[in-house]
């Protein structure tokens, strides 16, 4: 099977052992996959922030790289859930029928990895090893915009020698939510102490989740604050085996 | 017990602070943080049960998404066949086409009424047109008959919930309104003490003033009647022992037929207090001989409803039935209580409701008081696409302020410009990560870890750090791989 993994812009540029664990995990289930060179941003943070004009360019571009691809890959559910929820509502107001159509053709080939793991491929048990006690933090989009239900679960739990913990609340929002990380910075970090006394309750190693922009948050709070614990996307924990842990990726 | 300026609670979009700046008086304030997070924490776990008993619950809120939607689309006839019914039984409908006539024809009934005394039912409504301070600078004494909104009246507190309006007031805080406004130095905080005070407080003012006011919880086209649930029975001593009654209702609280009720009815009670049924529903039509008021007047506010109506994404903040499920939903609420909202309608129905109201006049910050996490949607009843319409008012806000010369500068907004920019070509963006490494090291310590950062950098490193940028891109990675296979 051909895939196009779409990187997403932070994760290329902040968190670039994201993406080496989605390539390393998936041709170990020999996924064949494809880089676009051109990629950059899906549009979110301009569409949630109110950029509408900017939000629909880089849909645009982003249907217009990917329109002939078979499947693609995203290693980030609010980037998934911008594509699926918000894309329709720019094109509809800003584009035009070639656009609405490529779109529509486009979507139901956009996988969140998990989903891409689970549904597509069929997998939970990808042979992953991860001796730790980690604690799954579901992210809003994951939860209740893609509906990942307990697909990160399935797959945390055929991992060998984890230690799954179980998180309080685990539905609530840590407060990231994007710009609103610096817009309403205080109301942000009230929220994200409220997530990090969950999190850190649960005596885990490490925080996990499908989404490295909580992370980024959370996992800022916990360096600050020298929690006893780290951050580490889910890809990271499943591309890990016996003979070759997480840090050979970092 | 004085405070600070700064922490006076104004709930008027036009004079209080930013969204961010009230959230701030709130969050220095643990005692009332903690009474939030407890009273919602109730409520929630309380809804939680009875929503999860309901098997049927996600065809209840399709069919009530669709009744509230079809009301929103056929409105003008729906209120006018209400105007007949009621009309033709002994009621008198009055329009008010914004909130300075609302308040203009309700003084006008209280002085034909010769009224200078008035008990009130619980409305978020009357609090949206500020009617009590208007009618006291009128000569006419308002006293509300809800126990919070007691509390919040004799304690001169706003209210921060549109269910539950004193949830940010604990016991010991209410007897202390009480002991002092009500002159009973030994009252106890015991609950059973402190609603026996209100009793007879309540009682006095039940068996004296005749006349009343009331919101509306639904209006019926088909019969002409008014519907009011409540959990106290005051709401029904002020339907049944006044002379004269008049009810403020928004346009968009009416229902086409009586039978729709039991539909409405099953998902306001779970979602607004977690029960299966409120203690008191109360539904008059008009006037009857012998029963009850005799003068009956409702007075329909439109205050910018009809141009919400008129814009398809909006349209649907119009659906909301006030159950509140979505501010106790909500983890921003949850953390601010509802006075940082600067509005009487707090939460996430409040964030996209109260700029609306104002024609996006003021109130701006608002529509991103919201992480965009989804709650609120998840919980409506009528399921209003909260996040959808806070999206949409966002981009009217960023449309209304990008041309104003002091935005030009503004980092928010110079950085999406410029991120614009970047995201349109890959090889702009790559030139732009390779002098971002270089540049970002200035403010790299050692340890790999970046502290503390200038300008809007600094909102997020005033609570979090950030890990430095890595020396290789991902890209980069897999070009240099791709190489390596060749």
């Amino acid at each position: 099977m051909r895939v196009s993994l779409f990187i997403t812009c932070y994760n290329d540029t902040l968190y670039p052992e994201t993406g080496r664990a989605v390539v390393r995990l998936l041709e170990r289930l020999g996924v064949q996959l494809d880089f676009h060179p051109r990629q950059t941003c899906c549009g979110q943070m301009h569409a949630n922030t109110g950029f509408r004009g900017e939000a629909f360019s880089q849909a645009k571009r982003f249907v217009q790289l990917y329109r002939d691809t078979e499947t693609v890959v995203i290693p980030s559910s609010s980037c998934v859930a911008m594509i699926r929820d918000q894309y329709p509502g720019l094109f509809e107001e800003l584009g035009n029928e070639t656009l609405r159509n490529d779109f529509a053709a486009l979507a139901p080939r956009v996988f969140e990895l998990s989903e891409f793991l689970i549904d597509r491929l069929g997998v939970e048990d990808v042979g992953s090893y991860f001796p730790h006690r980690v604690v799954y933090h579901a992210s809003c989009h994951g939860v209740r915009a893609l509906h990942l239900g307990d697909r990160p679960y399935r797959l945390l739990a055929k991992v060998r020698a984890l230690d799954l913990a179980t998180l309080p609340n685990v539905e609530r929002c840590c407060g990231f939510g994007g710009t609103f990380s610096v817009k309403n910075a205080e109301v942000s970090s009230a929220m994200m102490a409220a997530k990090l006394q969950d999190v850190v309750s649960t005596g885990a190693e490490y925080c996990t989740a499908l989404d490295n922009s909580c992370l980024m948050h959370l996992g800022g709070a916990m360096h600050r604050q020298y929690a006893a614990m780290k951050t580490i996307h889910l890809a990271q924990i499943l591309a890990a085996t016996e003979e070759s842990p997480v840090e050979a990726l970092a | 017990m004085t405070q600070p300026a700064s922490d006076k609670v104004i709930l008027d979009p036009r004079f209080a602070p930013p969204f961010p700046q009230g959230a701030l008086n709130v969050l220095r304030n643990p005692q009332l943080r903690k009474n939030v997070a407890h009273a919602i924490d109730v409520i929630q776990s309380k809804r939680g049960k009875l929503v999860a008993e309901k098997t049927d619950w996600q065809e209840l809120r399709s069919a009530a998404s669709a009744l509230r939607a079809h009301v929103l689309e056929n409105l003008d006839a729906y209120l006018e066949e209400f105007e007949a019914r009621c009309t033709a039984a002994g009621g008198e409908v009055h329009w008010a086409a914004d909130a300075a006539q609302a308040r203009q024809i309700i003084l006008g009934l209280l002085r034909q009424e010769g009224a200078r005394e008035v008990i009130k039912i619980k409305t978020m409504t009357s609090a949206e047109i500020q009617l009590n301070p208007f009618l006291e600078a009128h000569g006419v004494k308002t006293y509300e008959t809800d126990l919070a909104e007691i509390i919040l009246q004799l304690g001169e507190q706003e209210p921060s919930h549109i269910v539950v309006p004193a949830l940010h007031v604990n016991r010991a805080q209410v007897r202390e309104i009480f002991a002092r406004r009500m002159g009973l130095e030994n009252l106890s905080d015991d609950p059973q003490a402190l609603t026996a005070a209100a009793r007879t407080y309540l009682r006095q003012k039940f068996l004296t003033i005749p006349t009343a006011i009331s919101g509306a919880n639904f209006l019926v086209a088909e019969t002409g009647s008014v519907a009011i649930v409540e959990s106290e029975g005051n709401g029904r001593m002020c339907l049944t022992l006044p002379r004269a009654m008049i009810t403020l209702a928004g346009i968009e609280k009416v229902l086409p037929r009586f039978g729709d009720l039991e539909l409405m009815l099953q998902l306001l009670a779970r979602s607004a207090t977690g029960e299966r049924m409120n203690p008191y529903t109360s539904l008059w039509t008009g006037v009857t001989p012998g029963d009850g008021p005799q003068r009956f007047h409702v007075v329909l506010l439109d205050n910018g409803r009809s141009a919400m109506l008129r814009r398809p994404v909006e349209r649907q903040t119009l659906r909301c039935i006030r159950c509140a499920a979505c501010m106790n939903a909500c983890p921003v609420y949850r953390q601010t209580g509802g006075h940082a909202y600067g509005s009487v309608y707090p939460g996430p129905i409040g964030a996209i409701l109260t700029p609306q109201l104002m024609h996006l006049q003021h109130a701006q910050t608002l529509p991103y008081a919201s992480s965009l996490c989804g709650a609120c949607y998840e919980v409506c009843p009528v399921k209003i696409n909260i996040p959808q319409v806070l999206l949409e008012l966002r981009a009217q806000v960023t449309n209304q302020e990008r041309h104003q010369a002091a935005r030009f500068l503004d980092p928010m907004y110079l950085g999406l410009r410029i991120a614009n920019f970047l995201f349109a070509r890959a090889g702009r963006f790559h030139l732009a990560q390779r002098f971002g490494r270089i540049g970002i090291r200035l403010f790299t310590r050692r340890d790999g870890w970046i502290h503390s950062l200038p300008s809007i950098g600094a909102k997020w490193t005033q609570t979090r750090d950030l890990r430095g940028f890595p020396r290789q891109t991902f890209h980069e990675w897999w070009a240099a791989r791709d190489k390596e296979a060749k």
